[in-house]
């Protein structure tokens, strides 16, 4: 019986690698996302061939487990996908820290590397866990978005971290008489990783979302040694691996090194820019701006967070729709870290059935910026900011941007002229070629969408 | 020696790893994101066998653990799905 669970853990870790494989091309990624949900099912079903499981109760944690992942998934609005994934993610690391809990229940006196991977196992499920449940609660503003920070938190941090390492290293030498110190490492753990998220701003959250997911696949990992299992160690490496790329990737699209995220406090800008903002503010009617649109040929859509707050996208893509009738070529420009998770415009603008060839990436549309007649900013401030380019003492400097401020014109949909979630000043708003669209980013393509209507209707 | 074999899957999964998600367009990250999510779930293998654990406590401890992975599977994979269900090119439809 052995043998056949062992070979069908060899299979769904195949599975596991060729539903990632085929996850990361747009043709095959949903096929791949079933190729790897077939993976998990076999590896459930082999661990139920184990002898001397309690099925009454896995039936129970099954039902009511499932019961929850489905509706939550069934239910969860697209703009509501990231505090979602955090949420999911959150509970895996929590599973991974009771499994290396249990362990040690049933095992109170086990060999040195089984004991130093349930240390692991708690530490990184329980910072998984906490940490997971702070994003969630930015995302989904049950607490505020802003960065959290208080005197001496790298102090207290540190010292968290020493006290847990120190506990964890003597529970190492000597595991039967340490269970006190086991469950202070799982509560040092689980403040840890509520400390290790209060700091970091809600734009800076797809970096968070990407390193969360790795350190839940880290978790699985470290279960994985505390029962010595082969497909958890595969997989959770599998996952920790592509979540450090993905990390990396958001990390690189913010000019951040990975360093910087790690040791948290980051996201939290106490210097602003220091170079002076010249010129002012020029605000325009939809009515003008519809005239604009009307006589443009190439068109940009740029999307921030704006965008999902407001849920514009479905208002977006018919304006896009009624511009493309006009003779115009759309196009909408995401970048990489725009929303609150890594992909968030993607998703949305998927949503309201935007072919995916529209959406093209910063580098792909900066060089031509200059033969984009109408760039229409959604929400979006940060990730268009010049100040990045120009401005050497601006805390964004260097963060690669979508350089709507070279286009021919400029429409920013805002709702005030509140500066974005880093707190610097945006000069674009104050170019020469940028206008102003003060209100709700929906009501604004609304109206926007409507002229069109009415001037269609009219001829 | 079992525990140095899973240290060496271990290396060998870190390459295999780190080469699997090379170059990935940006409208995937979510779906990979999340599609990876699903698959941390992995560790209710290992809270499925904590159940066996005889004892009150730890038998709690292992259906926690098996309900929560549960969640994280089920609801990772269902709501990848739903994502990229949506993906559509503008050459159909």
């Amino acid at each position: 019986m052995d043998t056949v669970i062992n070979l069908s853990y060899i299979v769904s870790a195949t599975l596991f690698v060729f539903g990632l494989k085929m996850l990361g091309r747009v043709e095959t990624a949903r096929r791949g996302n079933m190729v790897s949900a077939i993976g998990m099912l076999l590896a459930i079903v082999a661990t139920l061939l184990l002898g001397g499981l309690d099925y009454t109760w896995i039936i129970v944690g099954l039902v009511v487990g499932g019961a929850v992942g489905w509706w939550a998934a069934a239910a969860v609005k697209m703009t509501q996908m990231p505090e979602m994934v955090a949420l999911f993610n959150g509970s895996g690391g929590l599973a991974s820290m009771l499994v290396g809990w249990a362990e040690y229940i049933r095992d109170p006196n086990p060999d040195l590397v089984t004991s130093i991977a349930i240390f692991f196992a708690v530490l990184v499920g329980a910072v998984a866990f906490t940490g997971s449940v702070i994003a969630w609660a930015k995302l989904a503003e049950r607490m505020t978005g802003k960065p959290i920070l208080f005197k001496g938190q790298q102090p207290v941090n540190a010292l968290i971290v020493g006290g847990a390492l120190v506990l964890g290293i003597i529970f190492v030498i000597t595991p039967p008489t340490s269970y006190g110190l086991l469950l202070i490492v799982i509560l040092l753990s689980l403040i840890l990783g509520v400390l290790a998220v209060i700091p970091i701003g809600g734009a800076d959250m797809p970096i968070v979302i990407s390193l969360m997911n790795s350190y839940s696949g880290v978790a699985a990992l470290a279960a994985g040694f505390v029962i010595q299992n082969n497909v958890l160690i595969v997989a959770g490496t599998l996952v920790g691996a592509s979540g450090l790329i993905l990390t990396n990737i958001m990390c690189k699209a913010m000019n951040r090194s990975l360093a910087n995220v790690l040791f948290s406090g980051f996201g939290a800008v106490t210097t602003a820019g220091t170079m002076k903002v010249e010129g002012e503010v020029k605000p325009i009617t939809a009515e003008d701006a519809y005239y604009i649109l009307e006589a443009a040929s190439s068109v940009i859509f740029v999307p921030g967070y704006g965008m999902a707050v407001a849920q514009a996208q479905h208002a977006v893509k018919e304006l896009a729709d009624m511009l493309e009738k006009n003779g115009a070529e759309v196009r909408y420009a995401i970048h990489p870290v725009a929303g609150r998770m890594p992909g968030h415009m993607n998703v949305l603008l998927a949503e309201a059935n935007v072919p995916y060839e529209q959406l093209v990436e910063p580098d792909d549309v900066n060089p031509t910026m200059e033969l984009v007649d109408v760039a229409v900013v959604i929400g979006a401030n940060d990730v268009v900011n010049p100040a990045a380019r120009e401005d050497t003492t601006s805390p964004l400097y260097g963060m690669p941007i979508i350089n709507v401020d070279q286009a021919r014109t400029t429409f920013v949909l805002k709702r005030s002229m509140n500066p974005g979630f880093s707190g610097v000043d945006n000069p674009l708003f104050f170019k020469p070629n940028t206008r102003m669209l003060f209100g709700d980013a929906k009501t604004s393509i609304s109206t926007l969408a409507s002229e069109f209507k009415e001037a269609a209707a009219a001829a | 020696m079992t525990m140095l074999l899973l240290l060496f899957i271990f290396v060998l999964s870190i390459f295999l790893g780190l080469e699997l998600i090379g170059k990935v367009p940006s409208q995937l990250h979510t779906p990979l994101m999340s599609g990876s999510n699903a698959i941390s779930g992995i560790s209710i293998v290992g809270a499925l066998a904590a159940t066996a654990i005889h004892g009150t406590f730890g038998t709690i401890l292992g259906v926690l653990a098996v309900a929560f992975a549960t969640i994280n599977v089920i609801g990772g994979y269902l709501v990848t799905d739903r994502m990229l269900a949506m993906f559509k090119t503008g050459k159909k439809d």
